[in-house]
């Protein structure tokens, strides 16, 4: 008997298929079929829906009451819209510490003050212990729409800006589960990117959230939307010293971390050092850089490519698989 | 001290190919290297160095360098019955075996029988912390890997002994560099010019090891480090050994490389573990090229408590080669299945899945079409 | 089968041969079982968890120096 394994929710290719073929397919909706972070609906609002599963629930920088409001508010904002309304669903484990769960409401409050947002619905249901993992949370979220992401105006020559450092959150869960005897000095980035949403009017084309599968499988997906190759450069992603120490200990390449309040926005060439300017200004964007662009004399349609540091030129794929850490 | 820049600059690096390429002009050609470390194979191509190599005249060959690979695939096999098929177990593994393709999948997409699982760990130490904290438990740590990470393997198995922890084995595909570098060169299957030696292997085992390589068959080789300048440095040695006609076992990566390697990881080995006659992928039974837990630590050796029975063949799944690929006889891209059929997403055999794996090296790091 | 960092010794347990590197700021518990008389303030190599030889400064000077050496020829 066919059973779900794990890799189907690891956010690498297994998943897309399985979502492509086995959960699409089943209501055969054409706004379903988009797989956007938010579809669009009559009226012009934006609705999302996220489901959050995290273990441990608290880590450094944050917890995942503050993943369950950023995380849904990030996909409306990357999708054109003004995070407005969340809903909120819980799901908690019997024996779960009541100090917990006052923590976790306490940073849902605060996230959703921060990212300008009201939790205006609701619905809590408590399981077994032992079928549940402390807390489950699913939001939902609705949102006015300000514009439309624009892939198909992506030309040669427009620039793609990173908003900040690669990978804190990933690391910063690592830490917090006590793997690998490692201790870094590092947070969450788990924050609102409702600071982006001036930039819609500002001539950005396109933005995605960096989350599961991290920056390269992200890019992948928009080289799927374009007919240009991409082109990044490894000496100008930012990457904090903690990501980097814990990339070479344990073989992970930050370029497949998740985030979770970091973004990537493609940006026509001559609006570049203006937005780039911009985003800095804000204490969440101080290491935005532009790290790549459109290609246009190099590379084919479909891909994305990587000038490594020594100067060679590669492939980068989207994530295959689990992110496992290496030891030989 | 941690200055690697040096050993990645784009400067450097660009000054020691022109060396290489103009020591290489008054050599016949062709000048084919073997290396037999999955971390020299991912150095040499992550950085672009195989194409740049062989504009100057040298060719990098693969052989059987990645632990995970050259594991036949029945022991995969019986790691995934370990787990499917009893309850409260934890195979405690490094991450790329759990992807390796067998008759029975992969453990990862293995469903653990009630109460077991599969737990990705980084050292062998987090599979023994495993045993002490979940007492409840059957920890079972499949331990893989060559004379770098041996040492670390017996010395979980003494601790394990030491506090007598009876919810803890571990089931080991324990590999040596030496005997498969004596089979092919005795099977005279690849054109070589010379070897490049694994730095870390090395610095459990020292030079005195791969002497048979200079001494009874001819052929130069060089411990090298893992840094483009190391392996750039290493080709330059044996270009030189070449020249002088005096082939030896020199050592590039003096910085961390002893002559006599690490005498107490060597006496640890020879404690707790015996040589065997082991079963590789690829080039079947290689005498004395496995070690296997002595019978005073047989109560934590996992073939042993469980009565595993596995009976290595060494043959890949039909239509795979991988076998030929670590024989260094079949370059990755050759491989009719490569990119095609097998491909990281959809592997057909572990050298596509092991982190070190040539194929996937190969795939991982290949440059765009144009 | 050689995934090791150079990196600095910070702590150390004689009796269980335990203690941690500091690798660009991050730590990682480490095991010394396989070298004798570690230092706080040595490098050392370490792989899986495990140191498994020191790092020679005076050696990794000259290797440094040979490449340098190189470079500026070229």
């Amino acid at each position: 008997m066919k059973k779900i394994s794990l890799e189907l929710g690891s956010g690498g290719k297994s998943m897309r298929d399985f979502i492509a073929r086995t959960i699409v397919p089943a209501f055969k909706n054409p706004m379903l079929a988009e797989l956007l972070d938010a579809s669009h609906l009559p009226g012009r609002i934006a609705f999302t829906t996220d489901s959050y599963v995290v273990d441990p629930i608290f880590f450094p920088g944050g917890d995942i009451g503050k993943l369950a409001v950023n995380g849904t508010v990030n996909d409306l904002v990357v999708s054109g819209a003004v995070p407005q309304y969340i809903s909120l669903g819980l799901i908690l484990e019997e024996g779960l510490e009541w100090n917990a769960l006052e923590k976790i409401l306490r940073s849902l409050k605060a996230a959703a003050s921060r990212a300008r947002v009201e939790i205006v619905a609701g619905d809590t249901k408590v399981v077994k212990q032992g079928q549940g993992d402390k807390i489950y949370i699913n939001t939902s979220g609705i949102g006015k729409v300000i514009a439309k992401p624009r892939p198909k105006l992506i030309r040669p020559g427009d620039k793609l800006i990173l908003t900040g450092t690669l990978g804190e959150h990933s690391l910063a869960i690592l830490t917090a589960r006590g793997d690998f005897g490692l201790e870094a000095r590092v947070q969450s980035d788990c924050a609102p990117l409702t600071f982006l949403l001036p930039f819609w009017k500002n001539g950005v084309l396109w933005m995605r959230d960096i989350t599961r599968g991290g920056l390269a499988t992200i890019l992948s997906e928009l080289t799927e939307k374009i007919p240009y190759p991409l082109l990044i450069e490894e000496d100008e992603i930012p990457l904090s010293k903690a990501v980097q120490a814990a990339s070479e200990l344990l073989g992970i390449d930050p370029l497949y971390l998740a985030c979770e309040g970091r973004a990537v926005l493609v940006v026509p060439g001559e609006k570049t050092h203006d937005v780039l300017a911009r985003i800095k200004k804000n204490p969440l964007g101080r290491k935005a850089a532009i790290i790549g662009q459109v290609e246009g004399k190099i590379g084919r349609p479909g891909e994305l490519l990587l000038r490594t540091s020594a100067g060679g030129l590669r492939l980068l794929e989207p994530l295959s698989s689990e992110l496992l850490p290496r030891i030989c | 001290m941690a200055r690697t820049n040096e050993f990645r600059d784009k400067k450097v690096i660009g000054a020691l190919l022109a060396r290489i390429a103009e020591n290489k002009r008054s050599l016949p050609s062709p000048c084919r290297i073997m290396e037999v470390c999955g971390t020299h194979t991912m150095t040499v191509h992550r950085y672009g160095l195989q194409s740049m190599l062989e504009k100057a005249g040298i060719e990098m060959v693969s052989g059987p360098g990645c632990p995970v690979c050259i594991t036949p695939g029945e022991v995969h096999e019986a790691a995934i019955r370990l787990v499917t098929e009893n309850e409260n177990v934890i195979l405690a593994t490094f991450g790329d075996m759990t992807r390796v393709p067998t008759h029975l999948g992969s453990l990862q997409n293995a469903v653990p029988a009630k109460g077991s699982a599969v737990k990705i760990v980084y050292s062998p130490e987090e599979s023994l912390d495993l045993a002490r904290q979940k007492r409840n438990k059957e920890i079972i740590f499949f331990g893989v890997g060559f004379e770098t990470t041996i040492p670390s393997i017996a010395v979980m198995a003494k601790a394990a002994a030491g506090e007598e922890l009876s919810n803890y084995s571990i089931l080991s595909a324990l590999w040596l560099i030496p005997p498969p570098l004596r089979a092919i060169l005795e099977s005279g299957e690849v054109k070589l010019s010379g070897f490049l030696y694994p730095g870390h292997v090395s610095a459990i085992i020292g030079q005195e090891p791969y002497a048979f390589v200079a001494r009874e068959f001819g052929f130069p080789g060089v411990i090298a480090g893992f840094e483009p300048g190391d392996i750039l440095l290493g080709i330059i040695s044996i270009l030189d050994q070449i020249r002088e006609g005096r082939p030896r076992v020199a050592n590039e990566y003096t910085r961390v490389v002893r002559p006599e390697g690490n005498p107490v990881a060597q006496a640890l080995m020879r404690e707790v573990l015996e040589p065997k006659d082991a079963c590789w992928r690829g080039l079947g039974v290689i005498p004395g090229s496995g070690l296997k837990f002595k019978a005073e630590y047989s109560a934590y050796d996992a073939e042993v408590k469980h009565d595993l029975r596995i009976t290595a063949r060494g043959i890949d799944l039909p239509g795979c080669r991988c076998g030929e690929v670590l024989r260094g006889i079949l370059p990755p891209s050759r491989c009719p299945l490569f990119a095609k059929k097998c491909t990281p997403e959809s592997p057909c055999g572990p050298c596509m899945v092991s982190f070190e794996g040539a194929c996937l090296v190969h795939y991982k790091y290949r440059g765009p079409k144009s | 089968m050689c995934l090791a960092i150079p990196s600095m010794v910070i702590e150390i347990d004689e009796v269980h041969r335990t203690g941690k590197i500091d690798y660009l700021g991050t730590k990682v518990k480490t095991n010394f079982a396989l070298l004798d008389d570690v230092r706080i303030g040595d490098w050392v190599i370490v792989h899986a968890g495990f140191a498994i030889s020191r790092l020679d400064e005076e050696d990794a000077q000259e290797t440094l120096d040979l490449l340098r050496e190189i470079a500026e020829k070229s």
